[in-house]
């Protein structure tokens, strides 16, 4: 826009030919454009529209309801849980992830199908193979008691840690992954050059290469945590209905109560929560590491 | 208290000249070692890293390295002297690369043994070898800025932080960067952050240096003047060298010694004078240099080429099927009636003129059908070439007459 305006004989043809290309890359993108418009936007548009009605005036009337003692106690477990599963995922998916990046290339394959196959599964045959693996006469408790470990089986299911478990097992492969992307594009070098520079492997490991695949356990834990602030399936199935979470009232306040202005205010805050955790972990690693670039 | 001042410099002097003998760079944190007297001694160290021939000499006994069928390094040995700037010239896939890995300690080697000094570090592993490294990507750590690159050796030895903030600074005048410090990596051009990389080789003193093709991502221009700072500064500083390039003509004009290796053996090692005037086989005359090449037949104690009895100022050599090396700028025209007495005299047709410029390179087609390139600065005292098609004489001293084996 600021140029200067070219002039010549043919630059006016060529200005013409640039405004052409301009419209047409317009026109290619604008179906895709429209789908987000559609799919994203508008429905989030009308969450919020939903939310600050009643009947036929404006109202805050659903978001002062969140204040209730119950609310703020199934937002509380939703936190527990959500940060409880993310910690865990992060402890056991850091290691995990380390090791494919450090194995060749096909056992790294092989490693990674490992991973990815229980995304691959239904979502509700896993919840129920684990209620099968965790309930009082399930495998583990047998396990256990043939061991010699315990005497009376553990309450394993129906209660938080069934849910924790389950959750995990659900999340590790979205904390894996972006890890995993991370730490195979780590050039070896740097490593090697924090040898050569007088660093123990635990020191070149601390200083040099957690630093380089933070960007990768950013976006690991973001995504396992707004999942899981919205998760509902493993919560309902593993929680045995011991365990409210936030989506659970949704639920509750569609299906028992038709109660369609509170549900869209818990999701409205739901929303909000998330993008307030993505801007938090984008504040200390910073965003366009998270999305891509270094 | 002057009394008391002189006696510590008095010590000082001893325990400095005592390191300049047994000492490996500034020693790596130790655990179990007192932090005060780990700094001092690297305060110390570094007075002495100034002068010339602190290099630690390197030995290379039997080195050997396969991957699967693959021999990388084959039964590889060389000594480099203390405070040698030493080249290892390779096409791709030589195995240079790879034995300035074994030094480094980033590669196991299969069989032989390094020393550096008396110190057998065949089994030490790379953070316990004290060596400097330049890498051919530089692996500057994307995360800290300049300085902190600088100081992480440092920082690693326990230095105190006034004293890593000094001498990064010193090591950022060294290599001309001074005040870019606290600038990222990311913010540096290919120039600097290869000046970086050097610095943070050689902050910590080391007495060995090693460089993987450090200034191969720099254009021309830029490469050849970073060629002499390093040179400079390896003068300045002393340490032993051992530098990887696959550039011969870098490696003509910054090393004391040249080893050209090939299929994880050298083929040839020595001054760069000595590598180019006399190579002792057709690959090395191929490999550094323009060259072209005759067939030699040896006949009753003479030898003949291109149709011309050749003088040779070192007697016929007794090999199998000699070749006659022909370096283009040593062929030189003879002006019409010249008649070239003591010189070797090749006589053809001018095939080709190229202009290059400072030069004119051109190709000859002698009466066999053999086709040479030849080379005249272009100057207005030499005589005129004649143009394509063209009778032209060329001369050669018996001094610049190379017959080497056929071995590639």
């Amino acid at each position: 826009m600021t140029a200067a305006t070219a002039q010549g004989p043919n630059a006016e043809e060529l200005r013409a030919d640039a405004r052409r290309e301009r419209l047409v890359l317009g026109a290619l993108a604008a179906p895709g454009l429209l789908l987000i418009g559609i799919v994203a936007l508008a429905p989030i548009a009308w969450l919020f529209w939903l939310s600050v009605r009643k009947g036929d005036s404006y109202t805050l009337e659903h978001y002062a309801r969140l204040l209730h003692s119950s609310y703020a106690y199934s937002l509380q477990t939703t936190f527990e849980l959500t940060f409880l599963v993310t910690a865990i995922c992060a402890l056991l998916g850091y290691p995990l992830a380390y090791l494919i990046a450090q194995a060749r290339q096909r056992t790294a394959a092989i490693l990674l199908l490992f991973v990815l196959f229980p995304v691959w599964t239904s979502l509700l045959v896993r919840c129920y193979a684990w209620l099968v693996l965790l309930q009082r006469r399930g495998l583990v408790n047998t396990w256990l008691a043939d061991a010699g470990l315990i005497d009376l089986p553990l309450r394993l299911v129906h209660n938080f840690t069934g849910t924790t478990i389950g959750m995990v097992h659900i999340m590790l492969p979205f904390m894996v992954l972006p890890l995993y992307a991370t730490m195979r594009a780590i050039d070896r070098d740097y490593v090697r050059a924090a040898a050569n520079l007088g660093a123990t492997p635990s020191q070149a490991f601390r200083h040099v290469y957690v630093p380089l695949s933070l960007p990768g356990l950013a976006a690991g834990i973001i995504i396992v945590f707004i999942l899981c602030l919205g998760f509902y399936v493993t919560p309902a199935l593993l929680g045995g209905g011991r365990v409210m979470t936030w989506s659970m009232q949704i639920e509750r306040n569609v299906t028992y109560h038709s109660d369609w202005g509170a549900a869209s205010a818990l999701g409205v805050v739901l929303l909000a929560m998330a993008l307030a955790i993505f801007w938090a972990v984008g504040r200390v690693i910073g965003f366009n590491r998270i999305l891509g670039g270094r | 208290m002057g009394e008391e001042q002189r006696r510590d410099g008095e010590a000082l002097r001893r325990v400095h000249a005592a390191l300049n003998h047994g000492r490996t760079a500034v020693p790596a944190r130790a655990p179990g070692r007192p932090r005060h007297i780990r700094t001092r001694e690297a305060a110390i160290g570094e007075a002495s890293g100034g002068e010339r021939g602190s290099g630690l000499p390197i030995s290379i006994t039997g080195i050997g390295k396969a991957y699967g069928a693959f021999k990388a390094l084959d039964d590889v040995s060389l000594d480099v002297a203390s405070g040698e700037f030493l080249t290892l010239l390779g096409p791709s896939g030589s195995g240079k690369t790879t034995l300035l890995m074994v030094l480094a300690g980033f590669q196991r080697p299969d069989c032989g043994r390094i020393r550096f000094g008396d110190d057998d570090v065949t089994l030490a592993p790379p953070h316990r070898r004290g060596v400097g490294m330049v890498f051919q990507n530089y692996a500057l750590f994307p995360h800290m800025d300049v300085a902190g690159n600088l100081g992480y050796p440092l920082r690693l030895r326990g230095l105190g932080r006034s004293e890593i903030e000094e001498r990064v600074r010193r090591a950022l005048d060294m290599v001309q960067l001074s005040g870019l410090g606290a600038r990222q990596v990311d913010q540096l051009s290919g120039g600097q952050r290869q000046r970086v990389a050097l610095a943070r080789a050689i902050i910590f003193e080391p007495r060995i240096l090693l460089m993987d093709e450090p200034l191969s991502a720099l254009d021309k221009k830029l490469r050849e003047e970073m060629q002499i700072e390093v040179r400079r500064l390896h003068r300045r500083l002393g340490m032993t060298t051992v530098y990887v390039t696959h550039d011969q003509r870098e490696a003509l004009t910054m090393s004391d010694r040249v080893a050209v290796i090939d299929k994880g053996r050298f083929r040839q090692v020595g001054g760069p004078r000595e590598i180019y005037e006399r190579p002792g086989s057709r690959f090395i005359a191929e490999f550094i240099g323009e060259s072209s090449f005759l067939p030699v037949e040896l006949r009753g104690g003479e030898a003949w080429a291109g149709g011309a009895r050749l003088m040779l100022s070192r007697g016929v050599p007794a090999m199998a099927s000699p070749l006659l090396v022909l370096r283009p700028e040593k062929l030189r025209v003879l002006a019409p009636g010249e008649d070239g007495a003591g010189l070797n005299v090749l006589r053809g047709r001018v095939d080709e003129l190229v202009y290059q410029g400072e030069s004119t390179l051109f190709y000859v087609e002698l009466p066999g059908g053999a086709r040479i390139a030849a080379r005249q600065a272009a100057s207005a005292s030499a005589p005129a070439l004649p143009g394509v098609g063209g009778e032209v004489a060329l001369a050669l001293a018996p001094a610049d007459t190379i017959l080497v084996p056929d071995d590639a």
